[in-house]
């Protein structure tokens, strides 16, 4: 893991923190970011934490872009001994894998796809060494994820699964964007799955599709009237595969005001999830049976 | 008062100068493509100067005034006209109750901002009233304004007619358009050859083209250094683990079309990009058409700080003027 450190225009200090994917990354990523925060350097408007990246927006007329480098610099030996430790939460998302509407959006855009001949979860499946496309689904619910960036589109999360590199599921992207993706398509892309918070563009593989909404600029739905965002980076997430009965349901009972997504207040500690992961998770996702 | 859109023209929607703070949850900073032409359209009528104006893409639209206003049309060259009456661009005149306020064909630049005295007064959503449509976020509903909406407007006490902006001020990008660009971020990526061919070829604007980002085409494809990709960058050299964008951040998916990210840009994804446009230039691309041609400059950052203080100093000159 080496830092690189370097200017986005004139507006932007841009820190890689590693230029592959990992929690230790991750971390390091937030706790510098959090680190500029607590700084509250005059002239930065806008801190984003990303996978293993974060970047700095600030107004150059009130810090010199070389002035907000060095200070942004000196952050970085004050996050390396922050503990990788955070009160967080983990909550579960109701999936409908294999949904009628993402399988009608992939059927209409199949020639920009690697493998026209099947779906998307056929060929993430095989090319993940799985027997089956049931088998394939059970690996991508089966153990918890981390939130490790919101971005791109508004509220969109990016997950990172929380198990061995080796276990990690990796499927490329399409070959040239859709025009067209529904609202809480569950997708996938890298080693990264994500939900789509609005209708719009996309170039991840779509798995299935959640009845629980993520974003509302009305802030009309029950759990979300406090901020229009549901997530945040360092929430982590269980997906819960659901039947066509029980999303309609859920669809019925958010529309109704009266949805909760089960939620529970956790702690996740890097060094105790590297030393025994199994156990981690299993702790992890013990809390959802209280909430 | 409110005003009442007959037409809407092609794409008109309500900027300001943005709602910064959210872009760590995708929620880009939105607000005018071309800041310097909203900033002085907003001071020929005597509005803060991030007052919320309309954005005209292209083709103007039709609107009746239901009380007397003083108005300012400012960026693109596009004709005014107040019921059939030619107007002066870069000029504040008065719009009388009852009267329309229309445009001929576009001449020149892309976005045209109309500042009416009092600005206008539609609810704002995190802190400002720019459309952010993707999101569905400020201007009307979350959307660009339709023809029959009704649009609400401040009372202004300080507008006058009769302001106008000297010649030398009314900012249009030169064809063509010299666009400088601080190399950075991934610009380790490509070859030294493509770095070169990058900056000599000349790049025409492609279709696609709005307030999320600008594709250029007709240069050279850029070549990338070998490497192993990194875990969880995905398999095409152009990728990268996704990380954060910069406003004016240039990526190039699978080496061959540019894309510069504007005012309305995704906020992360992952693509490497070579660098971005500097801060002094962007409002430069709002105001190109497709088709128009573009040579990239590299400069460093002490002339990014150069071009940034001149461009500062100019608006000061006219704040001055028209103060």
């Amino acid at each position: 893991m080496k830092t690189r450190y370097t200017h986005g225009g004139d507006e932007h200090i841009y820190v890689e923190i590693d230029d592959e994917m990992s929690l230790d990354a991750f971390f390091k990523s937030l706790s510098m970011s959090n680190a500029v925060r607590d700084a509250k350097i005059n002239g930065v408007t806008e801190i984003c934490p990303a996978n293993a990246s974060f970047q700095v927006r600030f107004d150059p007329d009130v810090i010199e872009p070389e002035e907000m480098m060095r200070q942004v610099k000196k952050l970085e030996a004050k996050a390396e001994g922050a503990e990788k430790r955070m009160d967080t939460r983990i909550v579960e998302i109701p999936v409908l894998y294999q949904d009628p509407w993402t399988h009608e959006t992939l059927m209409r855009f199949r020639e920009r796809h690697q493998d026209p001949t099947g779906s998307d979860l056929d060929y993430a499946a095989r090319i993940n060494g799985y027997a089956s496309v049931e088998d394939f689904i059970t690996a991508h619910h089966s153990q918890p994820w981390f939130v490790s960036m919101v971005g791109f589109v508004a509220g969109l999360p990016f997950l990172y699964q929380l198990v061995e590199r080796e276990k990690q599921l990796q499927v490329p992207k399409y070959l040239s964007p859709r025009t067209d993706t529904p609202k809480l398509t569950v997708g996938y892309g890298g080693c990264f799955s994500c939900i789509y918070s609005v209708r719009g563009a996309g170039g991840y593989q779509m798995f299935g599709i959640t009845p629980m909404p993520i974003y509302d600029p009305e802030q009309k739905i029950s759990y979300l009237k406090e901020f229009m965002v549901f997530f945040r980076p360092g929430d982590i997430v269980k997906w819960k595969p659901i039947e066509r009965g029980e999303y309609d349901e859920i669809v019925a009972a958010v529309e109704a005001g009266t949805y909760q997504p089960r939620i529970a207040e956790v702690e996740f500690d890097l060094e105790d999830f590297n030393a025994d992961m199994a156990g981690t998770n299993a702790r992890l996702m013990e809390a959802l049976n209280d909430a | 008062m409110t005003l009442r859109i007959i037409n809407h023209g092609l794409s008109t929607s309500i900027q300001d100068l943005g709602r910064p703070g959210y872009f760590h949850l995708g929620i880009p900073l939105g607000g005018a493509m071309d800041r310097f032409s909203l900033r002085v359209a907003n001071m020929l009528v005597g509005n803060p100067e991030d007052a919320a104006c309309f954005e005209v893409v292209f083709l103007g639209p039709k609107i009746e005034f239901t009380k007397t206003a003083i108005v300012a049309v400012t960026g693109a060259e596009l004709p005014v006209r107040v019921d059939g009456e030619p107007r002066d661009n870069w000029s504040s005149f008065e719009v009388k109750a009852g009267q329309v306020l229309s445009f001929d064909f576009l001449k020149s630049g892309a976005r045209a901002y109309i500042a009416i005295g009092g600005g206008i007064d539609t609810p704002p959503a995190l802190g400002s009233r720019s459309t952010y449509p993707i999101g569905a976020l400020g201007g009307v509903d979350g959307r660009n304004i339709e023809a029959g909406d009704e649009i609400p407007v401040g009372t202004s006490t300080s507008a006058t007619a009769g302001l106008n902006v000297k010649e030398e001020f009314r900012r249009l990008p030169e064809s063509p358009a010299r666009l400088r660009v601080l190399p950075g971020l991934y610009w380790h990526r490509i070859t030294e050859a493509s770095g070169n061919s990058f900056f000599e070829d000349e790049w025409t604007v492609a279709p696609e083209a709005d307030r999320m980002g600008y594709r250029f085409k007709g240069g050279r494809p850029l070549e990338f250094v070998d490497r192993e990709q990194p875990f969880g960058a995905g398999a095409d050299p152009s990728n990268i683990v996704d990380g954060c964008y910069s406003y004016g951040s240039i990526q190039v998916p699978g080496g061959k079309e540019p894309i510069v990210l504007h005012r309305d840009a995704v906020s992360g994804g992952g693509y490497f990009t070579l660098g971005a446009i500097i801060s002094a230039d962007m409002d430069f691309i709002g105001q190109l058409q497709p088709h128009a041609t573009v040579k990239f400059e590299k400069v460093d950052l002490a002339g990014a700080s150069l071009a940034r203080a001149e461009r500062k100093q100019m608006l000061a000159r006219i704040r001055k003027e028209l103060g």
